[in-house]
């Protein structure tokens, strides 16, 4: 029964405990919906039926309610009411209430990213892992304007402003790939701040956490080396993973196609490119590099002033790497143009 | 029964008048300075219709480009310009003024037995006003492109590249159109009612426009107030939302919502209004519960006032607040409920004939039940959860919106149509326009429903493929009510010069306002009338009212 109403009504699959609460609500509300406007349209449509006019001078009898009517007219909607209303409030006190022993993990919402850390652990973008059968509070906020976190499998959403933190809570039921989707308006890319969340099994969660947090070691060790950009390889490639990381390739293409939001990288370095303002530059590093931390400077032409403004947000090293891994992008080496993509 | 009634129709076949309202004057000058109520009735209405063109031009580019999950006809940031321009034209330039800027100021003098509002100069005033708002509103949106959604919520409004503040600036100068129309018919609806209509015998029409006005009068200044801080934050840098400047964008959701959900009762009770007369002319019957479906109407406008948190149950609002919000919020629905099954009672033991604007109302009893109960759906905060933001709310306020006010402007504009120019509207054509826009706009909706439920978010460019077989249905439904709208378009404009001479009373309706010739004069009566039934009894239809009845 649950399983055909949730089909009929096309919601996503239950994957959380107060998604299935939420649920059995939803069906008694819909259902008396359904019946009571199709009981008024039948009505309407048999009284039509039965008086529908015979002779053009006809007339009708006065008729006033009764008492009666007048109170059920009242009492019957309030009394449904009053029961969605109780049984709605009770679910959204829980929802407000997130156990003491859940495991926090702060949500920034920034445009058009989700990015997730976790207290003494790892932070990631875009990807949020939990354990199933855990309780999970999300401790949300945002770097620029509104956004709002949606789990339509939990049943969850919570909005994400900037200035303040706000809070949710879920419980996991069944270990898998979620879609997590942005539901408050917030500009160009509204539409594309996706995330994951990916349900693991407690063990299996365990097991990451701790991995992570071993990374998480190794990597401060490097920073105590001072020696990162050999570990991490050439500099290029270095660049690469910092794209990833701040989530640059979503606007930015890498694969030579035109892209709506920003310019691609492909062939960019050293080419003249056309301003918004008229004026043709060189892009060079100190182009790329203004780009960066002073993007609406220099807007190329045909392009929207929307990128976010990355100064004190990518060091020094890590700008130097990105354009590094820009330039060599080139089109003449396809084989590494392509292999940028993750 | 006032005697002129009776030797009218006597006359036998219907007669267009000599002169009426329409012969005052035919020069562009005389239109544009016109003071009589029923001339500034017809200057709304052109706007209203120009309005509604360009919002349904914007909706269904809109649902073009949501024919397919990537990127179709238009790019992401004139896809956000759309939509903001679809809500704004579609709820400030139409749904706001359509019927009591049109049929409020074309019927409410008449059926109060006036000659004229109580202030005719500030009637043209607030149409010019209202013209100056949207002038500068649409200029704004064309040369500044603002993104932001109606809703302007901040701080996206107030760091937008775009520029809002012609925009902002506009609708708060539509706001005053909106104040003095409401205050000019509450002094009316006070000071010149005709000997013999006393409150309770006013129409039904009157008590809606009545809550209306109450509504403009007080709540518009909170959007005025609210559109000028977001204008004066983006342009002047001032703090007021943005937290990076130590404002509270709570603060703004609270003040836009202050107004922005009364504004809905603003459009809907006037369309309630609208259904109230025309189901008795149609049912011929008097209305059932009379004092229930009046008194509603002060009740809906009154905790419409205390209803606005409900928008703001994912914004981190206490649990406590958002249960008080969801709890009045429901009260709303008591209310529309009375209505309806008083509405529904009405057809008990009449005489229906079944004619379009019958057809508009069945439409609108459906969608309000059904847009109105989603919405105590949406106030249950629990669920409202999941639905929040996403596309059932969009179908849920559509229902309402178009589902309920467009079908009552219909109703209203087919219904008083031989009234407001004399002539008959061809019923057939009517009736195939009604049956497609009915059908159509359950299909264009239905389906978005079922998106929200499936978890499609609202405002979205692009969406996933799992969305897509849903949306293509929505945007056929749309195509079906676009139709719809262009079969009416055409056959009202013939039938403004060649329809049939409709005559004093084509529908046989007790109505007030039928007792005037169509069109009516320029005084409406040529001396103060004495009304002596109610404006909605038919327990003695007078024998040559009835054998006028329409289509015979």
């Amino acid at each position: 029964m649950n399983e055909l109403l949730r089909r009929m009504l096309f919601l996503p699959e239950q994957a959380s405990t107060f998604a299935q609460d939420v649920d059995h609500l939803h069906y008694f509300v819909i259902i008396v919906t359904m019946v009571s406007s199709a009981a008024v349209g039948l009505v309407a449509l048999g009284f039509f039926w039965k008086y529908r006019r015979r002779s053009e001078d006809q007339t009708t009898p006065f008729v006033a309610p009764t008492a009666i009517f007048e109170v059920l007219a009242v009492s019957v909607p309030l009394a449904f009411f009053l029961a969605w209303f109780a049984i709605g409030f009770r679910d959204f006190v829980k929802l407000s209430s997130p156990p003491p022993d859940a495991m926090d993990v702060y949500v920034m919402g920034k445009q058009w990213m989700w990015k997730f850390a976790y207290p003494d652990g790892p932070s990631s973008v875009g990807v949020l892992h939990v354990p199933a059968n855990r309780p999970v509070r999300l401790l949300i906020t945002s770097r620029d304007v509104i956004h709002s976190v949606f789990i339509p499998a939990f049943r969850v959403k919570m909005d994400a402003q900037p200035g303040r933190y706000t809070e949710t809570w879920f419980t996991a039921t069944k270990p898998g790939r979620y879609q997590i989707l942005c539901t408050e308006y917030c500009g160009a890319q509204h539409s594309k701040m996706w995330g994951e969340v990916v349900v693991m099994a407690p063990e299996a969660f365990d097991e990451w956490i701790k991995e992570q947090q071993r990374g998480l070691v190794a990597r401060a060790d490097v920073l105590a080396d001072e020696s990162q950009v050999s570990i991490q390889g050439s500099l290029a490639q270095w660049g690469k993973q910092v794209a990833v990381a701040q989530g640059c390739l979503r606007c930015h293409n890498v694969s030579g196609t035109e892209s709506a939001t920003g310019p691609s990288w492909v062939d960019l370095y050293q080419q003249p490119t056309r301003l918004a303002d008229g004026r043709e530059i060189i892009a060079d590093e100190a182009y790329l590099t203004e780009s960066m931390m002073e993007p609406n400077v220099k807007i190329v032409a045909g392009y929207q002033p929307l990128m976010p403004n990355y100064q004190g947000k990518i060091s020094g090293p890590e700008a130097a790497a990105l354009v590094e891994y820009i330039k060599s992008l080139r089109s003449d080496r396809t084989q590494q143009a392509t292999g940028g993509e993750e | 029964m006032s005697a002129s009634v009776t030797s009218a129709t006597a006359a036998g076949a219907a007669v267009f008048p000599e002169k009426s309202y329409l012969d005052d004057g035919t020069t562009v000058r005389s239109w544009l300075l016109t003071h009589d109520h029923k001339r500034i009735a017809i200057l709304y209405l052109v706007s209203v219709l120009i309005a509604l063109f360009l919002g349904g031009i914007f909706a269904m580019v809109i649902r073009l480009e949501l024919l397919t999950p990537g990127p179709t006809i238009i790019e992401a940031l004139t896809y956000n310009r759309m939509f903001t321009l679809h809500g704004l034209v579609m709820i400030f330039m139409f749904m706001i003024p359509a019927i009591p800027g049109v049929f409020g100021n074309f019927f409410l003098p008449i059926m109060l037995g006036a000659k004229d509002v109580a202030f005719p100069k500030w009637n043209l005033t607030s149409w010019y006003v209202y013209l100056a708002g949207s002038s500068l509103m649409l200029w704004g949106l064309i040369t500044g492109g603002a993104d932001t959604g109606w809703t302007f919520y901040a701080p996206y409004s107030t760091t937008t590249s775009t520029n809002i503040a012609p925009v902002l600036i506009g609708v708060f100068v539509i706001g005053f159109s909106s104040i003095l129309t409401g205050l000019n018919f509450i002094v009316t609806i006070h000071t010149l009612r005709a000997p013999g209509v006393t409150w309770f015998k006013m129409p039904l029409f009157v008590w809606a426009i009545y809550a209306t006005s109450i509504i403009q009068v007080l709540a518009t200044p909170v959007i005025g107030l609210t559109a000028l801080l977001v204008a004066a934050e983006h342009t002047f840098g001032f703090g007021f939302f943005d937290p990076a400047r130590g404002g509270d964008p709570i603060l703004f959701q609270h003040l836009f919502w202050f107004y922005s959900h009364p504004a809905v009762y603003i459009m809907v009770l006037p369309a309630m209004g609208v259904i109230s007369e025309a189901i008795c002319a149609y049912a011929r019957k008097n209305i059932f519960g009379y004092k229930m479906i009046a008194m509603s109407s002060l009740g809906i406008a009154f905790v419409g006032f205390f209803a606005w948190g409900h928008h703001l149950f994912t914004s981190g609002q206490s649990a406590f607040d958002a249960g008080a919000f969801g709890a009045i919020s429901m009260l709303v629905g008591v209310f529309t409920a009375i209505k309806v099954f008083n509405w529904v009672g009405t057809l008990y033991k009449g005489s229906i004939a079944f004619t379009a604007p019958f057809a508009y109302i069945c439409g609108f009893l459906f969608f309000l039940v059904f847009g109105g109960m989603t919405g105590v759906a949406l106030a249950t905060v629990s669920l409202d959860v999941h639905w929040q933001d996403t596309y059932f709310v969009v179908a849920h306020f559509h229902f309402i919106m178009v589902g309920a006010v467009i079908m009552a402007f219909l109703t209203a504009l087919h219904y008083w149509f031989p009234k407001m120019f004399g002539r008959k509207y061809p019923e057939n054509w009517a009736l195939l326009a009604a049956g497609l826009i009915v059908l159509g706009f359950n299909a264009t909706f239905i389906p978005q429903f079922l998106l929200g439920n499936a978890g499609m978010p609202r405002r979205y460019y692009e969406y996933p493929e799992r969305f897509t077989a849903l949306n293509v249905a929505s945007t056929a439904g749309a195509s079906l009510l676009a139709f719809g709208f262009v079969i009416i378009a055409i056959y009202l404009a013939i039938a403004l010069r060649y329809g049939e001479v409709a005559g004093r009373n084509p529908w046989g309706s007790r109505g007030y306002e039928w007792d005037v010739p169509s069109p009516p004069p320029t005084e409406n009566f040529d001396k103060v009338p004495v009304f002596t039934r109610g404006p909605h009894e038919y327990s003695d239809i007078p024998e040559e009212l009835a054998k006028v009845g329409h289509g015979s």
